[in-house]
């Protein structure tokens, strides 16, 4: 049961994350929404690799006779915070192009595009 | 962005040299220890970050300049692909250098062990190629944006 | 070191390292970026002609990055395959032809639509990083391969989207729009992929699709990875940031976008074919696909007649063609359990389908670009402002005349082949898919009729006294979309037996897909 922990937290992370996708008006809290999807994904894939009662897969130093836990979803989910930054970083951007213009951060008046 | 008070600015002086030798440690050590190039060039960019904080966004522009950052990156990735491109008599990011004896060519113990700097092969290079990319690349991220809210908030004020 | 191993590669290869010394060479010559970018990406047209012919004659063909076999033996016998691996069989060909000639051709474009911008570098560096994530996309053969050049292809597209969200507003909000609905289907896709590890331990599509038993979990993954794909290819109902995101890119984007949504549609008919192909429901999942078919025909066509703004006209028109690919493969896929209904219509209706991804890519590519030459030279998309240009600008008004014949399926050009295919053989499978098909054809027609009337004819307009014929560049790139429409619709029969069967076939037999990675160990 309580190795299923963290799997709620990976629901619990991507519903909050929806939630503010969904109904949230301002821009930056729209942001911060799609960082909490990816937050919930990147726990998702470690918990993946865990194995009871394992240490890191790092060889250096390491006490011998020991299981380790897989080391390829760490890889995954090192390459897909690395893309979450790219994508915070222009989304983040974007929005402060939209302040420029449009001087409010408030979707509802954001609507130049309709129809 | 204002600068901050005399305490900051003193403590900065400090410390933003260790953060930048740490970085470096971690890209350099990335095929033993957990690291590598992207932790690293983050840890880095963050020293990078707490300059321009600590300084405000005109001062820093005195000694974080943007075009030579931009510079480090393209070079960053160019030395990444050639390293990749240079494997290309078996294929594409082959490592050449594993276990040949000369450049990161020891061959690397399987099992625990205390762990030899001189092995990996192509992937230490890679690692610094990568590192040098990310810490340019926060740094220019970090400066455009500061220079961007500057802008916008002389826009507001006029 | 035989180069003709590695062309694979450097099809993907070459466009990076141009990128990165784009920026470089921004620094001496400003002028000199978009000649560069055209060299490289030619270079990578004529290696994918290359590649094309061996696969067509030879067979599928595997790449592994970094070693020498696709799998790691264990000491004790036990083949793992693990490696990074490009897949390259006739239906990834045929979408990496695609990417290739309308890249290659929004290049040659851009270098003088894009003239008087600054920034010149930056543009190209994204438009290079862009066709490398669609072949990545195109050419990979594992799932979180793919989802990387998934985000590579949506970060440069939004970057481009708002490259002129400098001086104007509305490209930061469709740029704002489009990243986050790419950023919520490239997460979904990561998730999948970390279903599929976490039940299989394997990340390959060859090597999944021989061990997939579609347990509680795959069905899950199957509902989340078809709606989320679709949505990144435009399909109804998740089709709101199409219209946005193609009027407010700059026009040579707009054509590259229009083949970068296709890029994920292949990516959705090679999960359901290759991944799962029969040991799903295949008459549900078909059905789904063909519903998402319709709606996007029908809603995309009726939203595009009430349109006054030209590009986002053309965008709702992207949709609903979107819509005849859904449902010609759709079809194809309804009826795969069924060996004969599959012989008689079902191949046919795929035929069509897939037949209409590049038929699209290069009739919306040639209209997107006249609307771009038209924005060019008068500096306004809006409908009601433009009339009377046909007299200032020839060339245009042909290429637009040829662009329009072809998507509404007029005969000597290719809208028709495709269209037929689809029409003749989704009947067979139930007559009233294929009246409604017909009907959204007939509105396709009326609507560009009614762009034709405003833009072009009517009597000269005295503000558009100075307007000029387009320049040089962007006439050649609207000359060669205008070649390859009259060609294949003067001989379809020609590219279906030896581009689009091959694909179809491809798809159909899983086994073959499989036994290209697993079979070689």
């Amino acid at each position: 049961m309580i190795g299923n922990l963290p799997y709620v937290a990976v629901v619990i992370f991507i519903g909050l994350g929806i939630y503010t996708l969904m109904f949230k008006k301002n821009l930056i809290k729209i942001a911060i929404g799609v960082v909490l999807i990816e937050n919930g994904v990147n726990l998702f894939l470690i918990t993946l690799g865990y194995r009871k009662g394992a240490i890191a897969p790092i060889y250096t130093q390491a006490p011998s006779g020991q299981a380790m836990v897989l080391p390829t979803p760490q890889a995954l989910t090192l390459t897909s915070i690395v893309i979450g930054i790219a994508t915070t970083a222009l989304i983040l951007s974007v929005a402060m192009m939209i302040y420029k213009h449009y001087g409010t951060l408030d979707t509802d008046q954001v609507r130049r595009l309709k129809g | 962005m204002k600068e901050m008070s005399r305490i900051v600015k003193t403590v900065t002086n400090f410390v933003y040299g260790f953060i930048i030798i740490f970085g470096f440690y971690i890209i350099a050590h990335g095929h033993l220890t957990p690291g590598g190039g992207f932790q690293g060039g983050a840890v880095v960019g963050s020293a990078f970050a707490l300059l321009l904080v600590s300084y405000g966004s005109l001062n820093s522009r005195e000694f974080l300049k943007k075009d030579i950052l931009s510079l480090f990156e393209g070079f960053g990735l160019i030395l990444f692909i050639v390293l990749g491109f240079s494997g290309l008599g078996i294929t594409f990011f082959y490592n050449f250098l594993a276990n040949s004896g000369g450049w990161f060519g020891d061959t690397a113990i399987i099992g625990v062990n205390p762990g030899n700097m001189n092995t990996g092969g192509v992937i230490p290079l890679m690692n610094i190629a990568v590192g040098l990319e990310v810490l340019s690349a926060f740094g220019v991220i970090v400066l455009t944006m500061a220079s961007g809210a500057e802008f916008t908030k002389k826009k507001e004020n006029s | 070191m035989n180069l003709s191993n590695h062309i694979p590669i450097l099809i993907i290869a070459i466009p990076l390292l141009a990128a990165f010394l784009v920026p470089l060479i921004g620094r001496i010559n400003k002028k000199a970026t978009g000649i560069f970018t055209t060299l490289a990406l030619s270079v990578s047209l004529i290696l994918t002609i290359a590649l094309a012919v061996k696969i067509l004659t030879v067979g599928p063909q595997v790449y592994v990055f970094g070693a020498t076999s696709p799998s790691l033996t264990l000491p004790s016998g036990l083949k793992f395959p693990i490696r990074i691996m490009f897949q390259i069989d006739a239906m990834s060909i045929f979408m990496g032809l695609i990417t290739a000639v309308i890249s290659f051709l929004g290049a040659i474009y851009s270098i003088t639509f894009m003239e008087q911008h600054s920034g010149l570098d930056k543009y190209y560096s994204l438009l290079l990083l862009l066709t490398v994530g669609m072949f990545g996309m195109e050419f990979t053969g594992d799932i979180f391969n793919f989802f990387v050049f998934l985000e590579i292809a949506s970060i440069a597209a939004v970057a481009l989207i708002a490259f002129r969200g400098v001086n104007l507003g509305e490209p930061a909000e469709a740029g704002f729009k489009y990243m986050v609905v790419s950023s919520i289907s490239a997460l979904m896709v990561l998730f999948v992929a970390g279903i599929f590890y976490g039940q299989y331990g394997l990340l390959n599509f060859a090597a999944l699709a021989s061990v997939i038993k579609y347990s509680q979990l795959d069905m899950i993954a199957l509902g989340l990875l078809v709606p989320v794909l679709a949505m990144k290819a435009g399909a109804v109902p998740m089709h709101m940031w199409t219209p946005d995101a193609y009027s407010e890119a700059p026009a040579p984007i707009s054509m590259i976008l229009v083949a970068a949504s296709q890029a994920s549609l292949y990516a959705l008919f090679r999960v359901v074919f290759s991944l799962y192909n029969i040991s799903l429901n295949t008459l549900t999942v078909g059905w789904i696909i063909i519903i998402f078919g319709l709606l996007s025909m029908f809603i995309g066509v009726t939203m595009a007649i009430i349109q006054k703004d030209i590009k986002r006209l053309m965008a709702y028109h992207a949709v609903s063609q979107t819509g005849y690919m859904l449902l010609g493969v759709g079809v194809g896929l309804a009826v795969l359990a069924n060996p004969e209904a599959l012989k008689d219509y079902g191949i046919t209706a795929m035929e069509g389908g897939i037949f209409h991804i590049m038929n699209h890519a290069m009739y919306k590519g040639l209209l997107f670009l006249t609307a771009g030459a038209l924005f060019f030279r008068t500096g306004t998309r809006d409908l009601n402002k433009m009339g009377g240009l046909a007299h200032y600008m020839k060339y245009t008004t042909i290429f637009f005349i040829i662009g329009a014949a072809a998507i509404a399926g007029l005969p000597p050009f290719n809208g028709f082949a495709s269209k037929l295919l689809i029409y003749e053989s989704v009947y067979r499978f139930n007559p009233l898919l294929s009246i409604i098909a017909m009907v959204v054809s007939i509105l396709t027609l009326a609507s560009f009729v009614k762009v034709f009337h405003s833009a072009f004819l009517g009597p000269k307009l005295p503000q558009f006294k100075e307007v000029k014929e387009t320049p040089r560049s962007m006439v050649f790139a609207m000359a060669v979309l205008s070649c390859i429409i009259i060609f294949f619709g003067l001989f379809p029969d020609l590219i279906v037996k030896n581009l689009v069967h091959p694909a179809v076939m491809s798809l159909i037999e899983q086994f073959k897909y499989t036994g290209t990675v697993l079979g070689g160990m």
